[in-house]
């Protein structure tokens, strides 16, 4: 892999979006990142490209443009029909030597962590996990990836100035979802690299999807989310009864999570969940800077802490200072009553 | 069955503490431990050798007092220990952390025959990335199975593995051909306690220690030369969004009746009950 033959820094160009799906069912990242693309190209006046690869999913492409997408290079092939890493690092690597592009994001999924390893590896380019924030340097044109480090506690921007495409992944939930424009087209770029069977391409068997009965945390329109307030393990059975009658579900800051009340999976925050909901309630809960990053962009949020001082304040819309065990059975009891009262009425 | 487990030794996690001053890092007396994830890697492997039979290797890049994490290992019951350590590593990213494993895994299979297994933790705590595991796999050119949280079963004649992944959406079950190399998650065991003869084990084992001259290395590829991924700036994150806040509490009365106020406001506002209502800026 010398030098010349991958050209210099300057004849990469261009910012690509890897278009996560499972079997044509795109993951919503992907055209976040699309919406975060759109807004480097135009800083960098270069082009935004979509990459999809699959078996039949030339509709997936026609989507991404709707995204934003002002090209779209499409690999459908038979081979990629299931996600495996070896036949998707080879065609997507094939695509990177081709066409040189400047910045590859891909949502920092099971499926895109795994991809953006192995292609980084191959490329042997620079790879930044779980960016919160990209940015543009404005003297250089490189990108400036910005993340948590040593647990959450503080945040790092890293670089990747030698070394082409500067690769990144995102969350889900940290970008804004770009609005769809039905109509819109993109230019559909078909190619076709050579995917023989390796002994290393993997096989699915089997497919069990999450159950449906838990809308997962990230998802939730509202969310409940107790902190070291809650006191135990038993206190978040009042944040599950507001929740259920909110239709919502119930998170958690750091603390619990550590003191082994509530599964990690609960926990919103910078080393745990990216939530962005329409109602965040937040009981108990000071409000480190590592959660704060992890709900911030919730549309409303509610803080009911004893603490008049709690950092939680700062970034509530509505405040109670108040013990969250007195709080709550109200709280509960007042929405359950005007909810079904309203239920009647519209009924 | 041949198997290699690469470790990582990690601060305590819930001993980090951030310097409020300086906003950097205070290192000095927080515990060092083996990644957890890293745990559930070596039990897996371990798991495996009890039923089947074979040899495990741990190998770690890190400084000299890592050798602790590896004797840990020992104790956990792997037959060799490998700590590779040198100044020209350090500084490595994850891209150059992958060359050093993989170089390193292959002169461990110059020793005792090609790899079939080799197993990483998911992610380590202190890193959050996962990508040494991948970048070790694909620099091997191995099947990859990431976040595996099942092995169903392990077949040497045919060269094959079987394993459920957490792939978020769900589970999958996926075969590999053998070699592959697996990153796995907490869910896949419960680790053991070390065993009174292993303990004893690792307390006289002698770590081998690697540097630059033991692996066939190039060092362009080691280090900080070696890593395309720099870091530009450390900070102390600020919370970007300042809202005023509405105290219901201080509307007069008791929490109580601030209960019953928010939920009004709540109602009042369309962030509850309902599709109908049209969704507030923040």
């Amino acid at each position: 892999m010398g030098a010349d033959e991958k050209g210099s820094v300057a004849d990469y160009k261009g910012v690509w979006v890897f278009v996560e799906h499972r079997r044509g069912q795109a993951a919503e990242v992907s055209w976040e990142l699309l919406g975060e693309g759109r807004r480097l190209a135009e800083e960098l006046s270069t082009d935004l490209a979509a990459v999809v690869c699959g078996d039949g999913v030339e509709e997936l492409a026609a989507e991404a443009a709707m995204y934003g997408a002002d090209r779209v290079y499409l690999v459908d092939d038979g081979a990629l029909a299931d996600y495996s890493t070896a036949p998707y690092a080879t065609a997507i690597t094939w695509l990177i030597d081709k066409h040189r592009p400047s910045i590859l994001l891909l949502g920092a999924t099971a499926q895109g962590r795994d991809l953006a390893s192995a292609l980084a590896t191959r490329v042997g380019t620079g790879l930044t996990a779980d960016c919160t924030q990209l940015a543009i340097e404005e003297e250089t044109g490189n990108l400036l990836q910005t993340r948590p480090a040593f647990g959450g506690n503080v945040m790092a921007t890293i670089k990747c100035a030698d070394h082409r495409p500067q690769m990144a992944t995102v969350r889900p939930k940290v970008m804004s979802m770009p609005s769809r424009q039905p109509g819109r087209k993109g230019e559909i770029v078909r190619e076709a690299p050579v995917l023989e069977p390796e002994d290393n391409w993997t096989k699915l068997l089997e497919f069990i999807e999450a159950s449906g009965e838990k809308e997962p945390l990230d998802s939730a329109e509202v969310i409940v989310a107790g902190g070291k307030g809650m006191g135990g393990a038993d206190g978040f059975d009042l944040l599950e009864e507001l929740a259920g009658v909110l239709g919502g579900q119930v998170g958690s800051s750091r603390a619990p999570v550590s003191a082994g009340w509530v599964p990690k999976d609960m926990q919103v925050g910078q080393t745990g969940l990216t939530v962005r909901p329409t109602l965040y309630i937040a009981c108990g809960i000071s409000g480190a800077v590592q959660h704060l990053a992890g709900m911030q962009r919730s549309e409303v949020i509610v803080a009911i802490n004893t603490d008049p001082e709690a950092p939680i304040f700062e970034t509530a819309d509505f405040g109670i200072v108040g013990d969250v065990r007195q709080v709550l059975p109200v709280l509960t009891e007042a929405l359950r009553d005007r909810l079904t009262k309203r239920g009647e009425a519209n009924g | 069955m041949h198997m290699i487990v690469c470790i990582k030794q990690v601060p305590d996690a819930s001993e980090v503490k951030i310097d409020p001053e300086t906003g950097t890092l205070i290192r000095s007396g927080v515990p060092s431990i083996v990644n957890p994830y890293d745990s559930h890697a070596l039990e897996a492997a371990v798991r495996i050798k009890k039923e089947q039979g074979g040899r495990v290797t741990a190998i770690s890049m890190g400084p000299p007092q890592a050798v602790e994490a590896l004797r840990r290992a020992v104790a956990f019951g792997v037959d060799d220990a490998v700590l590779l350590t040198d100044r020209a590593f350090a500084g490595s990213d994850t891209l150059a952390t992958s060359y050093v494993l993989a170089q390193a895994i292959r002169r461990v299979e110059e020793s005792y025959g090609r790899a079939d297994l080799v197993f990483c933790g998911k992610e380590a705590i202190d890193g959050d990335t996962g990508q040494v595991g991948p970048g070790v796999s694909t620099r091997l050119g191995f099947a990859q199975l990431t976040y595996v949280v099942e092995i169903q079963e392990v077949l040497p004649k045919e060269g094959i593995i079987r394993a459920w992944r957490d792939v978020g959406t769900g589970r999958e079950l996926v075969e590999a051909k053998l070699p592959a190399l697996l990153t796995v998650t907490d869910q896949i065991n419960e680790p053991h306690y070390a065993s009174l003869p292993n303990m004893i084990r690792a307390a006289r084992y002698e770590v081998a220690h690697w540097g630059k001259d033991d692996i066939e290395l190039d060092l362009s590829e080691c280090g900080l030369k070696g890593s395309p991924t720099k870091v530009a700036k450390v900070f102390t994150p600020k919370v970007k969004v300042k809202r005023d806040t509405d105290f219901l509490d201080e509307a007069g009365g008791d929490v109580k009746q601030a209960a019953e106020f928010l939920a009004q406001r709540l109602l009042d506002k369309g962030v509850v009950g309902g599709e109908e209502v049209e969704l507030v800026g923040s």
